[in-house]
């Protein structure tokens, strides 16, 4: 009987909210701060509620309660505990449930930490927190119901979807996904906490959102490579991208809160961009809405919608209500968004963080518009159409090179305005970088304009951030006679936002190299083999040993034994499979890779012949792959040492004159 | 004009080429999902340019060569067919009747040539029906090879 109590659970926190919705406007605007703490409070009771039915449903999951609607859509006695648990979020529902426990968790958190702060931020902030759990928290009790009562109570279920579960890859990427999407919510409550109570102009929210906005971008920017990692593992055409709406989905909303983790400065440090960047935190949460309703609403098929229903329509009216009511406030607001500093001159870092927005918001729009596209061409025009690849490519890569090129100028030039002298001794040398990894390209064989375009820039940008650290370094060692280690941890401490960054900025080029390489050499080759025949892919030579069949508890296995040879001897051993589900008629291709530094053997098993005679093999073999996924760990580690609590007393001795220590006294107010 | 002025106009022309850029490159990549009927229904324009074709596969149609990874097979729509021709292994579940997709282009000489071919996969749950359990299907392997 744990449904019928987790649906009261989840029924309960409806009332609750709404009081919290109407009790903050009314304690502020009477002036009543006693009521404030009441307000808080409701969502510490949300979360508390929400966390029952969720843990109500982990329950009711791995007990096999297949009188729990959800469970009997995605349980199955035969699935691994691992796969049942994290068949949590393997479906519509369950998505729903997990995504509301998490807003609730921020909510909670975000509110907690900032409960003592004086002033009416913090409660509209908590209204805005209030307003978007409460729309999650109708729809767990309507159209994503997952605690329906199934009556006759089945005896066994179907099993999550079997892509879902083949590979444990799944249980990281839709977690960090829902972590840096959910996280999102967070700043925008931020933005509508100050629109609210007008508190824009002191800039307090952008300090306040600053680590929240950086947290999440880093569970994003995870689960966007995850993602990636995970469809090269388990989807078996050798690639990570494809510009499927779904992975655009997830993309969207990263460009602009990369696009706000820049101009977020400029607005703390020269008082520029108010109301822009109202409208990039606006325009993030709304990405990641629109994101959940294009791939939640069944409007487009792909592993990620689940079923069609009436969801969407609760989706669509939810990001017009945002989109209404964030242009009633910032028409509100208007006069007190208005910037305050201005350009000094074209040639400093406020130039290249502009630029740096409008690519990305360029870049935005073009995903943006060639996903909705087919959307929009069906419903206009009753035509069924797909926006190639290529378009993506084609307009996208040049924004990208672009994008490169800033990596590098940017953290060369000061602010406010730099001298001839400082440019030259700044720009120059990265160029070192660029025509190293131009002629490496070269060499190696690349004579795709923008791969060789993208090397160069790449190189550029690397020796560009590389250099920071290294005139940090110096100086500190210089000055202060400190070891490598010691002036390395001083440095990063003293301003970690500025080193996390440049760190964030290296993984980046890290990975843009994984793509760049993987993308300009990739070779590949298909063969019907019989054992005992070998194949050669661009110097790698392989041997088929046999085809196998075994039954596994939840799955049978076909799989191909292929040998990796290196001058006539083995060397290593590659299984690609086909994972038969008793609930599919069609296997789930499992291909296996072999993975170094250097680059990647995939192989695929195509077909096979029931006897055993032969089999086809897809042979891929593509450098530097591996690089992406170790990018991707690095961006994350930048996010982190961005978010780390200030120094109380930064050690500013050897700072820049542009290394400004305002984050200590408003860090320590937001630290628990 | 003022500083005002000029900044207003350089925001124009920037969002003007930028919407041109994507209007041209939309208008050359758009790729049509077609029938066999539609397709032959648009005469000349279907030909040689990106599609997607989908039907199901005419029974008795399919020829697949291993050793050249040759897989010829017709695809219907009950009205029209269109014979088409893939480079690579069908996938395993690949038989006649089935729903597929292909990418590629019409030539003129009325084969569609596919780059891409990919089977109609249902995400809905569904209980096998008698026969279908892969695992009857695969049991000479199975059995044959041991684990």
């Amino acid at each position: 009987m744990i449904g019928p109590f987790a649906h009261d659970a989840l029924l309960i926190a409806l009332p609750i909210l709404m009081l919290g919705i109407v009790l903050a406007p009314v304690a502020v605007r009477t002036g009543r701060r006693e009521w404030i703490p009441v307000v808080y409070s409701t969502l510490y009771t949300n979360f508390l509620l929400v966390s029952t039915a969720t843990v109500a449903m982990i329950v009711a999951l791995v007990t096999h309660d297949f009188s729990v609607s959800y469970v009997a859509q995605v349980g199955s006695r035969a699935t691994p505990l691992f796969y049942t648990v994290i068949s949590l979020w393997g479906a519509l529902e369950g998505s729903i449930l997990f995504w509301a426990w998490v807003l609730a968790l921020y909510g909670s958190v975000v509110v907690w930490l900032n409960r003592n702060r004086p002033g009416n931020l913090i409660p509209y902030t908590a209204l805005a927190l209030l307003a978007v759990s409460l729309f999650f928290g109708i729809l767990l009790v309507g159209p994503a119901n997952p605690f329906h009562p199934v009556f006759p109570i089945p005896a066994d279920g179907p099993g999550p979807n079997p892509l879902l579960q083949n590979h444990i890859l799944m249980g990281v990427h839709p977690p960090l996904l829902y972590l840096g999407y959910v996280g999102m919510t967070v700043p925008f409550a931020f933005a509508v906490g100050a629109m609210l109570s007008g508190e824009v102009t002191g800039d307090d929210w952008i300090k306040l959102s600053h680590r929240w906005t950086l947290l999440s971008w880093g569970f994003l920017s995870a689960a966007i490579v995850a993602g990636m990692w995970w469809s090269y593992e388990v989807l078996g055409w050798g690639g990570y991208w494809a510009w499927d709406p779904v992975e655009n989905a997830s993309f969207l909303p990263w460009l602009t809160a990369t696009a706000y983790l820049h101009s977020m400065v400029l607005q703390e440090r020269r008082g520029m961009l108010r109301l822009w960047n109202v409208n990039l935190v606006v325009g993030t949460f709304v990405l990641t809405v629109l994101g959940t309703f294009l791939t939640r609403s069944g409007i487009i098929s792909s592993v990620h919608a689940f079923t069609v229903g009436v969801i969407g329509y609760y989706f669509l009216a939810f990001i017009a209500l945002v989109l209404i009511g964030a242009l009633v406030m910032v028409a509100g607001n208007s006069d007190r968004l208005r910037t305050s500093g201005r350009m000094d001159s074209a040639a400093s870092r406020e130039t290249v963080f502009l630029l740096n927005n409008l690519f990305l918001t360029a870049f935005m729009f073009t995903v943006l518009i060639g996903t909705l596209f087919p959307l929009i061409a069906e419903a206009i025009r009753g035509v069924k159409v797909s926006v190639g690849a290529p378009f993506f490519n084609r307009m996208t890569l040049p924004m990208v090179v672009m994008l490169l090129f800033l990596m590098g100028v940017g953290p060369a030039l000061p602010w406010r305005s730099a001298t001839a002298a400082e440019m030259r001794s700044k720009l120059l040398p990265p160029l070192v970088g660029a025509f190293l990894f131009c002629v490496g390209a070269l060499v190696a064989g690349a004579r795709n304009f923008y791969g060789v375009v993208a090397f160069t820039f790449v190189g550029y940008a690397a020796v560009a951030n590389l250099r920071e650290y290294w005139i940090g370094l110096r100086a500190r060692r210089n000055a202060h006679g400190e070891g490598w280690a010691t002036a390395l941890y001083r440095l990063i401490r003293g301003n970690q936002r500025r080193y996390g960054g440049y760190l964030a900025h290296l993984g980046l080029l890290i990975a843009a190299l994984g793509i760049a390489g993987s993308s300009s050499f990739r070779r590949e080759r298909e063969m019907t083999m019989k054992p005992g025949d070998t194949l050669t892919v661009a110097g790698q030579t392989i041997r088929l040993k046999g085809v196998w069949g075994r039954e596994e508890v939840q799955r049978s296995v076909i799989g191909a034994t292929v040998e990796v040879l290196k001058n006539g001897r083995v060397v290593g051993v590659i299984e690609p499979r086909m994972n038969y589900y008793p609930t599919s008629d069609q296997p789930v291709p499992t291909p296996q890779v072999r993975s170094t530094i250097g680059g990647d053997l995939y192989l695929t098993l195509m077909s096979f012949d029931p006897n055993g005679a032969h089999a086809t093999i897809r042979a891929i073999v593509q450098p530097l792959v591996s690089w992406i996924w170790f990018g991707g760990g690095v961006i994350v580690l930048g996010a982190l040492i961005g978010m780390l609590p200030a120094r109380r007393r930064p050690d500013s001795s050897l700072s820049e004159p542009d290394v400004v220590p305002v984050r200590g006294a408003v860090v320590a107010e937001t630290a628990p | 004009m003022t500083r005002r002025q000029s900044a207003i106009v350089a925001v124009v022309v920037a969002l003007g080429a930028f919407a041109w850029l994507l209007y041209g490159n939309l208008d050359k990549n758009i790729v049509f999902f077609l029938t066999p009927q539609e397709l032959l229904a648009k005469g000349a324009d279907g030909y040689e340019v990106p599609v997607r074709l989908g039907g199901q596969v005419k029974p008795g149609s399919v020829q697949w060569d291993a050793k050249t990874l040759d897989l010829r097979f017709v695809i219907t729509d009950g009205t029209a067919e269109i014979a088409t021709r893939s480079k690579g292994a069908p996938p395993q579940m690949f038989h006649d009747g089935m729903g597929v997709v292909v990418e590629g282009r019409y030539e003129r000489s009325g084969l569609f040539q596919a780059t891409n071919l990919l089977v109609k996969h249902s995400n809905e749950y569904r209980p096998p029906k008698a026969g279908e359990k892969p695992q009857d299907m695969y049991k000479t392997l199975i059995k044959g090879t041991g684990s």
